[in-house]
């Protein structure tokens, strides 16, 4: 089958080619894909990381999540912008650097970091950016001054329990497909109990079932490797440290349904793993473990390509993601058809998260038993965490479900914790004092994304940020998402200059929770949790930043302009 | 296809099995307001959210609903008809809508919902964001400051060869939707023209042809219409003396036309003579109160410190304060200068002005001229407001009915034709 190129991959090619997508690309582009002009620039516009202008040699973006914040981020944006000579959002006269923030970029263990051309810099301070911008001057080579980011990694404590942290042996598990049927591969990952690792927990076997018993011949299996909610790195660790298990777990998901076609849809924040991942993919082709008739099974063909993403949060959603896919904006599509019926092309798909394939791939390599869970039943297996923040060993943690907040807090050295954040800015905002709740699906759900706020914390910055997150995340299709944050972000930036009434923290909920009822999609629904949970949970916070009673019209500050306009004119 | 029983608020209707919600509901008789669904368009596009409804106390999209045997839908209970005015409010203060300037006004399916919600003002903050009107399609024109997003456009034109003729760009708050140039030089009048109708707000103009009917003959004048608008009563204040009560009026950043349609009661106003007395207003030209006040009627916003000194004036010294007209309710006409910078405004009118002549540039400064403030802003976000008359200027009957309300406690009733924007 003649494929089309990815828009997305071909305007990746555009962008760092270029350093931006001129009108003479879209032009182009418009021939190529039969696709209008307003059309093409709705689709650049809305991934971050295309530019319609010109960008410096380097580009670079700085990550402005909280985890940055609290490490630093506005010294090391100083930094950047004096040893640069530009701005943020700006490119310097000379032409040599763009400087630019981004949404979280997966290296929440080692903020502040950022991204110079698509390549990562951490643990960043401002004599390492002084020292790292004199040397991209002086024509140091950008890959030989970028670090390689690889993350602690944390086995379980219980050594039965360790089913994903542990040696992989390329093969062992694919090695299981000649002797099983594809019910008998279905039936596998049913016992072991395997859910959607990614966050929504979705029970993957059905979600296999459900797309084997479509009738159409053509159905692929989409690798949602688009981490993008703020604090998770865990599946950035399994594509650094188990790329072949990814692969392995995607040609069983690929038996087991009958597809022929893969496609991993990388976060553009992670084109640094793109090289491991092809070399992979090619090796694995070269041991007949992808391609035609593969493992010797007689009409097993599947094969798999990368599509890249550009830096969209929520394209992580997975039918933004299939839009995106298919070379559109990435907007989510209304809830009507289950992607295991209409997916990729209006073709049955399976969209499954890197941890679920990987988890998938160990179900067959280990067999069912150790993910039988007597202690939750109902939460079987484990569960990779993704641990930073304000404690002493940040990194990737195996745990078994049932693990307490308290033993959580207690294995990652946290300090002085306050507050917890799960599943990122879109789950759950605890009070560190939770010591006794389980994680897990009867209890507290995680998706892997754990930041831990210590006492020094001011709550409402958080707050902030995570609003500030959901403005730009926003894919601007319904109302109450795309109005509803600019709305909280008026309330809390009136909550921060101390001019709140209890009457504004009142409506401040009531938005919220507008936008909780009525959004489209996850993103909406979930972006102003944090903001309810914090009234609900850390009342005595959000009572310091409101006064009782209103405050007076601030007139002052309402003819500050007109006054210093006045005052230049003289 | 089969026919099936479903039920809207407990009450058991007829459709086809699998019919699209929205339309079994109107078939039934319940409208239940949208502003992105259109008929025929599959999937729909679910942008608006106006539309919410509850199955089981969970919230969906009507417009994505599909009818099926025994369905139980919660359309209109108190709770889902304050939830749709929120989304109605909302949508209101993210864009700059301003009904007395619109060419789609009296048109505007957006504008008709709110009437039919009472919405009298937006519970938030309008956002008063600068966009642009795009005056670079050939024939057509868009008004970004109007466009609500509903990507009906988007969906409805598409070219043989499967091309996009309109589409979102960016995203978030700061999505917009634009036309292809090329694409819209080779539509027919007929296609512009149903692109414009096909708008439920007036962001998608031709040239030439976006006048509007003249009032009464607009798509929702609705002259004849008894139909009451659903408005909180301002006080129940029956239970208090019945004597003569004190009103104050004030216009702050307005025209006087609020006045005007005060004046317009007719034979009312023999009547309010009789009841009240005036203190501090610009109709008897008091400059101080003298006596506690018991109703205020504020006409226009506040653009300058002098306006929030009178107007914080006003509260001490009435126990009701009405806002009256869109100047006061949310800024109005005068706010169209909130999408600009105020040196901007100020350049432009006092430097930059084709007829200020080269002796006088100077911006008006001096201790007795008040200081102009940052933005126009709305009474309610000065001081406490008690009641909101929209209108551009509000009905006479309006208003009339609202000061009775206040004064003797009577209960009133706005049919559809006394509520406007415009």
């Amino acid at each position: 089958m003649a494929q089309e190129e990815f828009l997305l991959n071909k305007l990746w090619k555009i962008q760092l080619q270029e350093g931006y997508v001129s009108d003479k690309a879209i032009r182009q582009l418009s021939r190529q894909y039969g696709r209008s002009w307003v059309d093409l620039e709705g689709v650049i516009s809305f991934y971050h990381f295309f530019s319609r202008k010109p960008t410096g040699r380097f580009i670079i973006h700085l990550n402005n999540s909280i985890l940055s914040e609290f490490g630093g981020f506005p010294e090391v944006l100083a930094a950047f912008q004096e040893s640069t000579g530009t701005r943020l959002n700006h490119t310097d006269p000379t032409g040599t650097f763009t400087l630019k923030a981004a949404s979280c970029i997966g290296l929440s263990d080692v903020e502040p970091a950022a991204l110079i051309n698509w390549r990562p810099f951490i643990n960043l301070n401002p004599e390492k950016v002084h020292h790292l911008i004199h040397q991209l001057r002086s024509g140091t080579d950008l890959d030989d001054l970028a670090d390689r980011p690889l993350s602690d990694a944390y086995p379980n404590t219980d050594p039965d329990k360790q089913l994903m942290i542990k040696t992989y042996q390329p093969g062992t598990a694919i090695g299981k497909l000649p002797e099983m049927t594809p019910e008998e591969v279905i039936r596998e990952i049913m016992e072991a109990g395997l859910t959607g690792l990614g966050g929504a927990f979705f029970p993957t076997h059905l979600k296999w079932q459900s797309c084997r018993n479509q009738p159409e011949a053509t159905k692929f299996i989409v690798c949602n490797a688009d981490e993008g909610e703020p604090g998770t790195f865990k599946d950035r660790f399994l594509l650094q440290k188990y790329p072949g298990l990814l692969l392995e777990g995607m040609i069983t998901a690929a038996f087991a349904v009958g597809s022929r076609e893969g496609i991993i849809y990388l976060r553009g924040e992670y084109q640094y793993l793109l090289g491991k991942l092809e070399k992979t993919i090619g090796q694995f082709r070269e041991k007949g473990w992808l391609g035609r008739n593969l493992l010797g099974i007689p009409g097993f063909d599947f094969d798999i390509r990368i599509a890249l993403g550009a830096g969209a949060y929520i394209c992580g959603e997975e039918t933004a993601l299939l839009e995106s896919l298919e070379g559109h904006r990435g907007e989510p599509r209304p809830r009507v058809y289950y992607p295991t019926e209409k997916g990729y092309l209006a073709k049955p798909t399976v969209v499954n998260n890197v941890e679920t394939l990987c988890t998938a791939a160990r179900i067959l390599e280990n067999g069912y038993e150790p993910y039988v869970n007597p202690a939750a039943p109902d939460s079987p297996g484990t569960k990779l965490m993704s641990i930073a923040g304000d404690c002493h060993f940040p990194g990737v943690y195996e745990i078994t479900w049932g693990t307490t907040i308290g033993e959580l807090l207690t294995r990652c050295g946290a300090v002085d914790p306050y507050a917890i954040q799960l599943s990122g800015p879109s789950g759950e905002l605890l009070p560190a004092s939770w010591v006794g709740r389980k994680l897990g699906l009867h209890d507290l759900r995680c998706g892997g994304s754990v930041m831990v706020f210590n006492r020094q914390r001011d709550l409402l910055q958080i707050l902030q940020n995570y609003n500030r997150f959901f403005l730009q995340e926003s894919c601007g299709v319904c109302t109450p998402c795309r109005a509803g944050n600019y709305m909280l972000s008026v309330q809390l930036r009136k909550m921060e200059r101390g001019l709140a009434s209890t009457e504004d923290l009142d409506k401040l909920e009531e938005w919220a929770k507008l936008m909780e009822y009525n959004s489209r999609c996850g993103l909406g629904q979930t972006a102003p949790k944090a903001i309810i949970q914090a009234a609900a949970r850390f009342p005595e916070v959000m009572d310091q930043h409101t006064r009782t009673k209103n405050a007076p019209f601030d007139l002052d500050l309402a003819t500050s302009a007109y006054d210093r306009i006045i005052n230049e004119l003289r | 296809m089969k026919t099936v029983t479903f039920y809207i608020d407990d009450l058991p209707c007829e459709a086809e099995e699998g019919k699209n919600f929205v339309d079994a509901a109107a078939a039934n008789g319940v409208v239940i307001p949208s502003l992105c669904y259109y008929p025929h368009i599959n999937p729909p596009l679910a942008t608006c959210r106006v539309c919410t409804v509850a199955i089981g106390g969970q919230p969906r999209a009507a417009c994505s609903l599909k009818v099926s045997e025994g369905l139980r839908v919660q359309v209109n209970t108190p709770e889902l008809i304050e939830n749709r005015k929120a989304i109605l409010e909302l949508i209101f203060a993210e864009g700059n809508h301003f009904c007395p300037a619109c060419e789609k006004s009296g048109d505007c399916d957006l504008q008709h919902l709110a009437y039919e919600s009472g919405i009298t003002y937006s519970r938030f903050p309008h956002t008063f964001v600068e966009r642009i009107v795009d005056f670079q399609p050939q024939r057509l024109v868009i008004d970004h400051n109007r466009c609500i997003l509903c990507k009906r456009c988007i969906e409805e034109f598409v070219t043989d060869q499967g091309e996009k003729v309109f589409s979102s760009h960016r995203r978030g708050s700061r999505t917009e939707v634009n036309v292809d140039y090329d694409l819209e030089a080779e539509m027919s009048d007929q296609e512009l023209t149903r692109a414009m109708h096909l708008c439920p707000v007036g962001a998608i103009l031709l040239r030439g042809k976006s006048e509007s009917r003249p009032f009464g003959d607009r798509k929702y004048d609705k002259l004849e219409s008894k139909e009451t608008i659903p408005l909180d009563q301002p006080i129940d204040t029956s239970a208090l003396p019945l004597q003569k009560k004190v009103v104050a009026t004030a216009s702050l950043a307005g025209c006087f036309g609020c006045h005007m349609s005060m004046l317009d009661i007719d034979l009312g106003l023999l009547d309010l003579i009789e009841l009240v007395s005036f203190d501090k207003s610009p109709l008897t030209d008091i400059k101080r109160f003298s006596r506690r006040v018991d109703i205020g009627l504020i006409e226009g916003g506040c653009c300058n410190s002098e306006n929030i000194e009178n107007l914080e004036y006003f509260r001490e010294n009435c126990d009701i304060l009405v806002s009256v007209g869109e100047c006061a309710i949310w800024g109005g006409l005068p706010a169209m200068r909130n999408t600009i910078s105020l040196e901007a405004c100020l350049q432009e009118a006092y430097l930059h002005s084709p007829v200020t002549e080269n002796a006088h540039q100077i911006i008006p400064n001096h201790e007795d001229i008040p200081k102009i403030l940052d933005r126009v802003y709305p009474c309610h976000e000065v001081v406490k407001i008690d009641y909101h008359i929209p209108g551009c200027p509000p009905s006479a009957q309006h208003i009339w009915k609202v000061v009775q309300n206040i004064l003797f406690g009577t209960k009133y009733d706005v049919i559809y034709p006394e509520f406007k924007y415009d």
